[in-house]
């Protein structure tokens, strides 16, 4: 089985976001970068299919230089090859564009039986890139996948849905993206970590699969301004500790008189 | 530009509020200058749900029934939307950021060649832009974005957040004819939850457990306490990791975000992670025993206690009242 998967570049999820000075991105200073969690999901069950039976996996991430890092990550957690598409610093935020790019690289590497993606990528947090790339490579889809099964050149796979839990069957290729709860990821060994330090990273860039990255820009989602929540404060704390039964009592009766909320 | 089509989801015959959340913003939205909003119904055998559509705001209802819609399918529905896009050339396709919003919404927008603004929790139109603002990095930053020069720009609209308002209106409508189109990804089985299980990404209210509860049996008391209040479960990511409850009921930002009206946090210390998923909330409510716990911040109400002891005090008081009526 060879699989590809698609790796996301984001900010550690115990990251501090502060606003950056453009206005419309992140401080970038001091944050830790890391493959988006999900994406890790889908990297380890790639993996795994792999060491069960035989195949090749390769990673890819479009992106600037710092995704080197995820991708030599993703080698060291045991895929095979890894590529960079550069670029992408307009392209922020815009699933379309970022589904684009890679959905010509897919093409252009070919030969994949499986290309995986976690549900949703950290950060953007757009949950579209998975279904869109199906769609531009014309091939089938299932997204949140907690269980895969493959054989006789189909996978079957079990996805949460609200309400209850679907089975899917696919014909393969097929692209899948990994919901959390379908596998426990693996610590990239010491031994891979070194091997891939020395690793070669294919780069390809944007036009080198025959694209525009301005054209993409302008298509697509345009992150105009960003602003921190409003923070919230003063609330009405009470204490439990000696008479927890009163304080349960009070908090009902807040909630429903000043609160209406029950 | 002719107005907004809105994608209404059914399930077992009924329209989920979400989408009518989502087909009243198009209304409000649609009001000022006239534009249509059209509702596209996709389903088998929910015809009858579409008279009822109109009466919150949609002047023209395309209805797709048939048997091979039976289930849902992103490959078969974007089909399906495609082919009332193509009708109506809206300037926004408007759908719930459900689960299956979320899936048709990638599948749709790269089927006609556009962006989607994701799960997002204000929008409005400009003359030649759709715009919305939506939680990025779970919620930690909110971006204010724009769909480029896609036409249409496909909008999931986050559940609980728009406000559903009946108005005295009815809308017309019409069979939608779709393509025959492949579906290669089909539904073998559908394994539903527990009857009376309420979803926590859509209800209202919503009790979460976490650490502080100290043993996987004393989820039965925030159970007990969701029930009382007719509330979804949730959890914190500590007692999914540690076995105690399925993801499906995780809420942060590797589980569900989610904006409920009431939100309580039971013996949940609030990581930042978890105040991702849930700090949208309306009201926010914690419990739990260390005062300097960082919940505390993000909290309206809170109290300073063992939630094993005040939780059974608390569903017997939300139960007294609710007798009371």
């Amino acid at each position: 089985m060879r699989s590809c998967v698609l790796l996301a570049c984001v900010p550690d999820t115990a990251s501090v976001i502060k606003l950056g000075a453009a206005g419309n991105r992140i401080d970038e200073a001091g944050i830790k970068w890391v493959i988006s969690p999900y994406d890790e999901f889908a990297l380890e069950e790639a993996v795994r299919i792999k060491e069960a039976g035989s195949g090749h996996v390769t990673v890819v991430s479009y992106g600037p230089d710092r995704v080197q890092a995820t991708l030599r990550d993703g080698l060291a957690r045991g895929a095979d090859a890894a590529v960079q598409v550069t670029g992408g610093e307009t392209t922020f935020g815009n699933a379309l564009a970022i589904a684009r790019v890679l959905a010509a690289a897919i093409r252009k590497l070919g030969g994949f039986d499986l290309v995986w993606a976690g549900v949703k990528g950290v950060g953007s947090d757009n949950s579209l890139v998975g279904a869109m790339v199906a769609e531009l490579c014309d091939l089938p889809h299932v997204s949140g996948v907690l269980k895969a099964e493959f054989g006789g050149g189909k996978v079957v796979a079990h996805r949460e849905v609200d309400g209850g839990m679907e089975v899917i069957e696919a014909p393969l290729p097929c692209v899948l993206t990994a919901q959390k709860g379908l596998n426990e990821p693996r610590y990239p060994s010491l031994k891979g970590i070194m091997a891939s330090k020395k690793a070669a990273i294919q780069t390809m860039s944007v036009a080198d699969l025959g694209l525009d990255e301005a054209a993409l820009a302008g298509a697509g989602c345009r992150w105009r301004s960003l602003a921190l929540p409003p923070a919230k404060g003063g609330g009405m704390i009470l204490n439990g500790e000696t008479d927890p039964a009163a304080a349960a009592r009070e908090l009902a009766r807040l909630l429903r008189e000043q609160a209406k909320v029950i | 530009m002719a107005g907004i089509l809105c994608v209404i989801e059914q399930r077992d015959g009924t329209i989920r509020r979400a989408s009518l959340q989502a087909l009243s913003q198009a209304a409000r939205l649609t009001a000022p200058t006239g534009a249509a909003v059209t509702a596209v119904l996709v389903g088998h055998g929910v015809s009858g749900l579409a008279p009822s559509l109109g009466g919150y705001g949609a002047s023209r209802v395309l209805v797709a029934d048939e048997l091979r819609f039976a289930r849902y399918t992103p490959e078969a529905y974007a089909a399906a939307i495609q082919a009332a896009a193509a009708l109506v050339v809206p300037q926004a396709v408007f759908m719930s950021a459900t689960t299956v919003g979320r899936d048709l919404a990638g599948r749709l927008a790269a089927r006609l060649g556009v962006d989607c603004l994701a799960d997002v929790v204000k929008v409005w139109l400009e003359e030649d832009a759709v715009v919305a603002v939506r939680p990025v990095y779970s919620g930690k930053a909110l971006a204010t974005v724009d769909g480029g020069s896609s036409s249409p720009v496909v909008v999931t609209l986050r559940p609980n957040v728009f406000a559903v308002e009946p108005i005295a209106a009815a809308g017309t409508v019409e069979p939608l004819s779709v393509p025959e189109v492949a579906v290669r990804a089909v539904v073998r089985e559908v394994v539903a939850k527990e009857s009376g299980e309420l979803d926590v990404a859509e209800a209202d209210i919503v009790v979460s457990g976490g650490r502080g509860m100290k043993a996987p049996e004393n989820l039965a008391l925030v159970r007990d306490l969701a029930h009382a209040m007719g509330a979804a479960v949730g959890a914190s990511r500590a007692i999914v990791d540690a076995g105690w409850i399925d993801h499906a009921y995780q809420v942060g930002q590797t589980g569900k975000v989610v904006s409920p009206t009431l939100y309580l946090a039971c013996g949940i210390s609030g990581a930042i992670q978890h105040l991702a998923g849930m700090s949208s909330s309306k009201i926010i409510v914690a419990i739990n025993k260390d005062p300097e716990a960082p919940i505390f911040k993000a909290a309206d109400y809170g109290i300073v206690g063992d939630a094993l002891q005040v939780l059974p005090a608390l569903t017997a008081e939300v139960k007294r009242l609710k007798a009371e009526g």
